[in-house]
């Protein structure tokens, strides 16, 4: 069992978690992920790490309150548990000197970006960071990146902060030269930075999280194709050359539980769901 | 039920045939996931108990990978000393529940079994089943435990291999500690092998009774990321054992394998086992499974991944299998099984690409007929592809079971550690000592994809020789 230590609402549905797991927090590096399992009927879901405390031997995760799983998380308190947290996993992100480093994030995956971030500003990088959310509500880590930014843009889907969309990337890099692209977000996000950058050779770094089950190697759902070739989200990536990802493919395989996925959400309300959400 | 010293009559002629495994109706049992073979009642045991001759030399004790007594659990078996016949087999098996289950004992044991030369051989895994059973009914005993060498061994992976090395070493006094990446402890025997051929409660009853012997298992441990080996022997172990299986699945790399509702058995076998998708929503993880489902491959996993899917409500579900019936490598019984509830076979096709709908679904697969030719390495004839005979056949769903490779995961973080070019762990074959002093590993993760009992044997083997590595070892 896995205690939760923090719990805070960072936007709306938008979580963040800090658990006591102490082995885990003495391996995990940026870019890695944990299983979480809530109790003896949960599925596995995976999540980003999005920070660790060596000392007070925690992990933070940050999660959007999305499907089934998410929303009963969601509905946990300091001082409940989590029954099965497995990790780290995954490769962790290839943190070196690169020179000026484009970071991109956007909505929740922003959160384990900032851990990548802080890493590639040690590693005595330059960065230049954007952060985005569909609207100005759901922004998070604003503050914590523009901190570690030498330049910081925020963007939304609908303009209501900052730059409208992703176009102005373009301008961007025109302007200036980079190293390197590290991109963080939903898929159809990070297949659109990468399109962008591709005409200026940036080689751009995408953190990939399609569907998975065990999360080790064992089932193959996270399948990718990378340059023609079959690779495994799990135990491949989860960093991949976005350059190089059929990002239609994957599209359609994060697609394929959506029915069940409805289901599984009508169910719980069914059942009683959360007490907590209703306030 | 036991009536301890008093002798049963044989009957007056022995019966060439061995009394057969009562199941659950093929109709009745395609539509659920109880278990399809419900076990020996007593008088069933004693009368194919007695039909073992209990030969001076007997060969079937032979061709078992964990050295079981056979003939002498049978006889104890036959006396009626029930609790006798089961201490005399945990004597060398710690699983014989999952055992008498799932070995396949007509390659093993019963192959070698004298009765089979003029009919049927002794039924030893059924008798075994029946031993086991009695015991988990009855209550399982706590064993005694010897006293503590001191001494403290850290197993990888709860599987067969794992549990049965765990076992053996904390018999001879050793601290063990099992680490499990998944959440649930068995390994294959949970998230591959399903409830209707191995019911998981059997599985928790043996792992139950492996804790019972002081072993500690630690879930949700990927070793390799979580802790290296490296850190295991700074962490105090004094040896390691590897026994990470093959639990990596293969696929065909023909067009279209990333469609929707193409599943490796892999992924399709852990989300209806593990996960227990067959009862969503009630536990959270989904399966989708359309009306026609076609599994490529012909061993035990193919059986099972087929029958789940009749199971789970396909209406056809057919195996399609680049050789011919003469060549599947799954067991007699389990086709039998598989057949009797209406599972087709294809022979001598393989699907040479997927064709999908509009949303990435798949709706069709086309194959090609094949002819046998020349034997290959393996010894059976090699499928050749015959031209001109592509045909398409209307599936909604795929499930690849075409094999599984070891698990990468330690030999790429573990410095020093040799392997085969096909990501096997090389190891003296009689300790299972690897390249690094202290380092043991068996099962899977040696031999590439093999069976259960074979797993088993080389977890014994290699707890032996862990303990010959650490009594010799100085402090």
């Amino acid at each position: 069992m896995y205690k939760i230590i923090t719990k805070r609402e960072l936007a709306p549905k938008i979580k963040l978690f800090e658990i006591h797991a102490p082995e885990i927090a003495e391996q995990a590096r940026p870019g890695q992920f944990v299983i979480v399992r809530l109790h003896e009927k949960g599925e596995r879901v995976p999540l980003t790490i999005a920070g660790y405390d060596r000392h007070k031997g925690t992990i933070t995760i940050v999660f959007n309150e999305v499907g089934k799983t998410t929303k009963e998380l969601g509905c946990l308190n300091n001082g409940d548990s989590i029954l099965n947290l497995a990790g780290p996993l995954g490769n962790p992100s290839e943190i070196q000197k690169f020179g000026r480093v484009l970071v991109v994030g956007g909505g929740v995956m922003t959160a384990p970006l900032y851990l990548v971030a802080k890493a590639l500003r040690d590693a005595g990088n330059e960065l230049t960071v954007v952060v985005g959310a569909r609207i100005k509500d759901l922004l998070i880590y604003e503050k914590e990146m523009k901190n570690i930014a030498d330049e910081f843009y925020v963007t939304t889907d609908d303009g209501s902060k900052g730059q409208k969309g992703l176009d102005f990337l373009k301008e961007l890099l025109s302007k200036k030269h980079f190293d390197r692209a590290v991109v963080m977000g939903p898929v159809v996000m990070m297949k659109t930075v990468s399109e962008i950058t591709k005409p200026f050779s940036v080689k751009t770094i995408v953190t990939l999280t399609p569907i998975m089950v065990d999360g080790m190697g064992m089932c193959g759902a996270c399948r990718v194709t990378v340059k023609g070739e079959t690779k495994f989200g799990c135990v491949d990536g989860p960093e991949f050359d976005g350059h190089a990802v059929d990002f239609d493919e994957l599209i359609k395989r994060q697609r394929v539980y959506l029915p069940e996925e409805r289901v599984a959400s009508v169910f719980y309300e069914k059942i009683g769901g959360c007490a907590c959400g209703e306030a | 039920m036991a009536k301890p010293n008093q002798p049963t009559q044989p009957p007056a002629k022995k019966s060439k045939k061995a009394v057969p495994m009562p199941k659950q109706e093929p109709k009745v049992r395609a539509r659920n996931f109880n278990e399809v073979a419900l076990g020996y009642s007593e008088e069933q045991a004693l009368e194919e108990a007695a039909r073992c001759l209990n030969c001076p030399k007997p060969q079937c004790v032979v061709g078992c990978p964990v050295e079981l007594d056979i003939p002498a659990f049978i006889k104890l078996i036959k006396e009626r000393k029930y609790d006798e016949a089961i201490k005399k087999i945990k004597e060398k098996n710690s699983l014989p529940a999952i055992c008498g289950r799932v070995c396949p004992q007509e390659e093993q044991c019963q192959k070698l079994c004298v009765l089979g030369k003029i009919g049927e051989p002794t039924a030893i895994g059924r008798l075994e089943r029946f031993a086991a059973d009695y015991e988990l009914k009855k209550g399982v005993d706590t064993p005694t435990l010897p006293t503590s060498t001191g001494k403290k061994v850290a197993i990888i992976g709860a599987g067969p291999a794992g549990l049965t090395a765990a076992a053996d070493l904390a018999k001879f006094g050793h601290e063990v500690v099992i680490f499990e990446a998944l959440h649930v402890p068995g390994g294959v025997l949970v998230y591959g092998i399903p409830e209707f051929r191995l019911p998981k409660k059997i599985v928790e009853a043996e792992v139950e009774y492996i804790k019972k012997l002081g072993v500690k298992i630690q879930t949700d441990a990927l070793i390799g990321r979580l802790h290296t080996i490296e850190d295991l022997f700074k962490k105090g172990f004094d040896a390691v054992f590897i026994g990470t299986g093959a639990g990596l699945p293969q696929f065909m790399r023909i067009p279209g394998e990333n469609l929707g509702g193409i599943y490796s058995a892999n992924e399709f076998l852990i989300r209806v086992n593990l996960m227990k998708s067959y009862r969503f929503p009630e536990y959270d993880t989904p399966i989708r499974i359309g009306k026609k489902v076609a599994v490529i491959g012909g061993g035990n996993v193919a059986m099972d991944s087929a029958r789940s899917a009749l199971r789970l409500g396909a209406e056809e579900v057919c195996i399609v299998y680049r050789r011919s019936r003469e060549e599947l490598p799954a067991r007699e019984e389990e086709i039998e099984n598989a057949e009797e509830e209406g599972i087709v076979c294809k022979f001598l096709a393989a699907p040479i690409r997927f064709i999908g709908d509009e949303k990435g679904w798949v709706k069709g697969m086309e194959c090609i007929l094949m002819q046998l030719g020349e034997p290959d390495e393996s010894g059976r004839r090699r499928p050749v592809p015959i031209k001109g005979s592509e045909f398409i056949m209307d599936v909604d769903t795929v499930i690849v079971a075409i094999g599984r490779t070891p698990n990468p995961i330690i030999q790429t973080t573990t410095k020093g550690l040799q392997t085969t070019k096909w990501g096997t762990i090389i190891v003296d074959e009689k300790t299972g000592q690897t390249s690094i002093p202290g380092v043991f590993a068996g099962g899977d993760i040696v031999t590439g994809e093999a069976t259960v009992i074979s797993a088993m044997g080389a977890g014994k083997r290699a707890a032996r020789a862990i303990n010959e590595y650490l009594m010799q070892k100085k402090s």
